[in-house]
């Protein structure tokens, strides 16, 4: 107790010194901190939540799915505790504990508090033995930044040996629409509940060249798909040994695109839900139907369930929208392909004079390995572009990637400047007034092209003057 | 040139696809397109049988452990006595990364295991143990007075034996096992290397070597015009700079 009061007051002072001097890492540092003074700090403090924790993890989708079921808690009544967005290793949720408790020691109001933490697929089973969550959301398995993981079979690995080892009472919360989610309800002991999208209508029927995991996970043998929602998700089976996608517990009968965000009919064990997401694209109706599979599985009634989709805002970077200058701007988060094909179709769609600046940085948070900007079908925007605007660290190979791929503003090739806040003005500059520019950041990149733009937001469009 | 092709065969399209392997078949593509040059390609997948005569160029990519343990099984089995036929007759190969691997002539796991390979290149791989090094990061390479730049990760060490020369010397990276300073392999036509990226469309002067390797087995002294190179070179130079100020911090 003394040892765990010691740890939380040193991590809210390293906290809050990071405010005063703005050292940034207030995401994780004080997390970090307080696990080096207590490293129970996780167990003890999370033992406290009434409600306990619900865990989210998976390649995709893991920070709107988290804040979608947040909305949906606090429609139910609840008081939440979650880590930032991109903080999703051990220190990020020591971090957003210690935040949540007093000086004492203890979290301050636990009653009626939810813990909800998004996880790093290869953390997962770390958190799971710290935090003993009463469900556990595995959305999705896809390429992402094989630098730092070494390969997709190799966390699918780790996630069939963790599952076992769950918590009895949590409930284990599988999309059967992805293969290598779906081959966890082999392993888990206790509850399962499953979820997956029936109306395929808007996928994209074949197989796109970022597809990963078509392998059956049983023998082997190449998967068979009638209906291809996007990657490697979809109607499955395997014309072998009979291994097939299930049918799910939970699912969105039907998905209808709106322009500033879409109209979902989802199916949960009460009844329906008819919700108006305001977020636009496929992937985030994903998103919503794994939050509100995930809602079901914590027993959260149909009503929270439809007013926090209804509510629901975008997250940091995640289709974000910002008003620079007259433009409307859009931030659109790219991580892997399978992702960054889902935001490429929803600007496809939105019209053939799209203004485009695309951010790719190499960091370790980005993926030191650029070579997954080949997989990305940048074809799907030819001939669709008014301009081109491309920055980072790896500005040329991403105009390489989009010279191959026939995309220019105005017959022109993609402008190329690296230097990021000069990149975002040329971007502006190019978009004419009323139109909107999708801003495409890898991650670390985000941080800085957010920043940039909320400093100028609100503000005339000045690099006019310039 | 009038009805002149470059006929390549893709092995494994579906299995090994890791690693913007696509960007190197849609280099080839464009920069035979570019000059009038035909262009066809064929994907043959587990079990397919490669005619060696019809092809100019072989190409093989990257793949995760599970994909490599399949192909391995059907170089030997389907794929090795071909590809040797296709070797002598000096029909290009550009193996890149577990596809470079597998033309040794073994691999041995992580655990020990030895997997036969096809054998096309007189070396082998040894991956010391999980707990090992893995070598990831940008890579530049001396090749021919110029360089080649991509991306390396691979955990399995290659160890060139007989005649096999290496593709070039490790400027900035770990090369085939960190240690002797070659970077990848070259025997009579077949190219191997670590490098990803994609390799091809980073490196245009590599590029058109292959090709024109590829193509003068049947179309002697060939050479391939020059093309409007200008984003590539500028690619090139970035993932120069880019490698060599990493490695100094390193
Ligand atoms: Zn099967």
């Amino acid at each position: 107790m003394i040892q765990r009061t010691a740890a939380v007051a040193a991590g809210k002072a390293t906290a809050a010194v990071s405010r005063r001097f703005r050292l940034g890492g207030g995401t994780a540092l004080p997390g970090l901190v307080a696990e080096r003074i207590d490293p129970d700090v996780i167990r003890e403090l999370s033992a406290q939540l009434s409600e306990g924790s619900v865990i989210v993890t998976g390649t995709n989708g893991k920070t709107t799915t988290a804040r979608l079921l947040r909305g949906i808690a606090k429609e139910a009544g609840l008081r939440t505790i979650a880590n930032r967005a991109g903080s999703n290793m051990m220190r990020g949720i020591a971090a957003a504990l210690v935040d949540a408790a007093g000086w004492s020691g203890d979290i301050a109001s636990a009653q009626k508090r939810l813990g909800i933490f998004e996880v790093d697929e290869a953390t997962l089973p770390l958190v799971a033995d710290a935090v003993r969550p009463r469900g556990v959301l595995f959305t999705n398995l896809f390429r992402d930044q094989l630098d730092r993981y070494g390969e997709v079979e190799t966390v699918a690995a780790v996630w069939r040996a963790a599952v076992p080892g769950l918590p009895p009472e949590a409930t284990v919360v599988l999309n059967v629409d992805d293969p290598s989610v779906a081959a966890l309800a082999a392993v888990a002991q206790g509850r399962i509940l499953t979820y997956g999208m029936k109306d395929t209508s808007s996928g994209e029927g074949k197989l796109e060249h970022a597809a990963d995991a078509r392998w059956c996970t049983v023998c082997g043998n190449e998967l068979e798909y009638s209906a291809v929602i996007y990657g490697h998700l979809g109607h499955w089976r395997c014309p072998k040994c009979g291994n097939t996608r299930a049918e799910p517990d939970v699912f969105c009968g039907q998905f209808q695109a709106e322009v500033n965000g879409s109209r979902l009919t989802l199916k949960l064990p009460g009844g329906l839900v008819e919700a108006s997401l305001p977020l636009t694209g496929l992937y985030n109706a994903y998103n919503a139907l794994a939050a509100a599979a995930a809602a079901a599985a914590l027993g959260f009634g149909r009503p929270a369930v439809q007013r926090g989709l209804n509510a629901a805002t975008a997250g940091f970077g995640r289709q974000e929208r910002m008003r620079v200058g007259g433009r409307d701007v859009q931030i659109m988060l790219a991580k892997n392909p399978a992702g960054l094909n889902q935001v490429l179709r929803t600007i496809a769609a939105n019209g053939s004079n799209s203004d485009l600046a695309v951010f790719l940085n190499d960091n370790i948070a980005d993926g030191r390995d650029v070579s997954w900007i080949w997989d990305v079908d940048f074809e799907l925007l030819e001939g669709k572009t008014r301009s081109v605007t491309v920055s980072g660290l790896r500005a040329w190979d991403m105009a390489l990637r989009l010279k191959y791929a026939g995309i220019d503003g105005q017959g022109a090739s993609p402008h190329v400047e690296p230097e990021p806040a000069r990149a975002l003005k040329r971007a502006l500059r190019a978009t004419p007034e009323g139109s909107t520019l999708y801003v495409i950041p890898t991650y670390t990149a985000m941080l800085e092209v957010r920043d940039q733009l909320a400093r100028w937001a609100g503000r005339g469009a000045f690099w006019e003057a310039e | 040139m009038k009805g002149l092709a470059l006929r390549v065969a893709h092995l494994f399209p579906k299995l090994m696809n890791i690693y913007g392997d696509r960007g190197n078949i849609l280099c080839l593509q464009r920069r035979c397109e570019a000059r009038g040059i035909g262009f066809e390609v064929e994907g043959l997948e587990l079990g397919d049988q490669l005619k060696a005569k019809e092809y100019d160029l072989i190409f093989v990519g990257g793949a995760q452990d599970r994909e490599q343990r399949l192909v391995a099984e059907d170089l030997v089995k389907v794929k090795s006595r071909p590809l040797e036929e296709a070797v002598k007759r000096n029909v290009a190969v550009l193996a890149v990364c577990g596809g470079f691997q597998l033309m040794g002539r073994f691999y041995r796991t992580a655990e020990g295991e030895e997997l036969p390979g096809a054998s096309v290149l007189d070396m082998h791989t040894i991956h010391p143990g999980a707990q090992a090094q893995r070598f990831i990061g940008n890579i530049v390479v001396e090749w021919n007075g110029t360089t080649v730049v991509g991306f390396e990760n691979h955990g399995g060490r290659t160890f060139l034996s007989g005649n096999v020369q290496p593709l070039g010397h490790v400027v900035a990276g770990f090369g085939n096992n960190g240690e002797d300073g070659g970077e990848g392999a070259v025997y009579r036509n077949v190219f191997g290397t670590y490098l990803h990226g994609s390799l091809l469309p980073k490196n245009p002067k590599f590029a058109d070597h292959v090709i024109e390797a590829a193509l003068r087995r049947r179309h002697k002294d060939f050479r391939l015009s020059e093309i409007d190179d200008a984003v590539e070179h500028a690619a090139h130079a970035a993932a120069v700079r880019q490698a060599t100020r990493r490695s100094i911090i390193r």
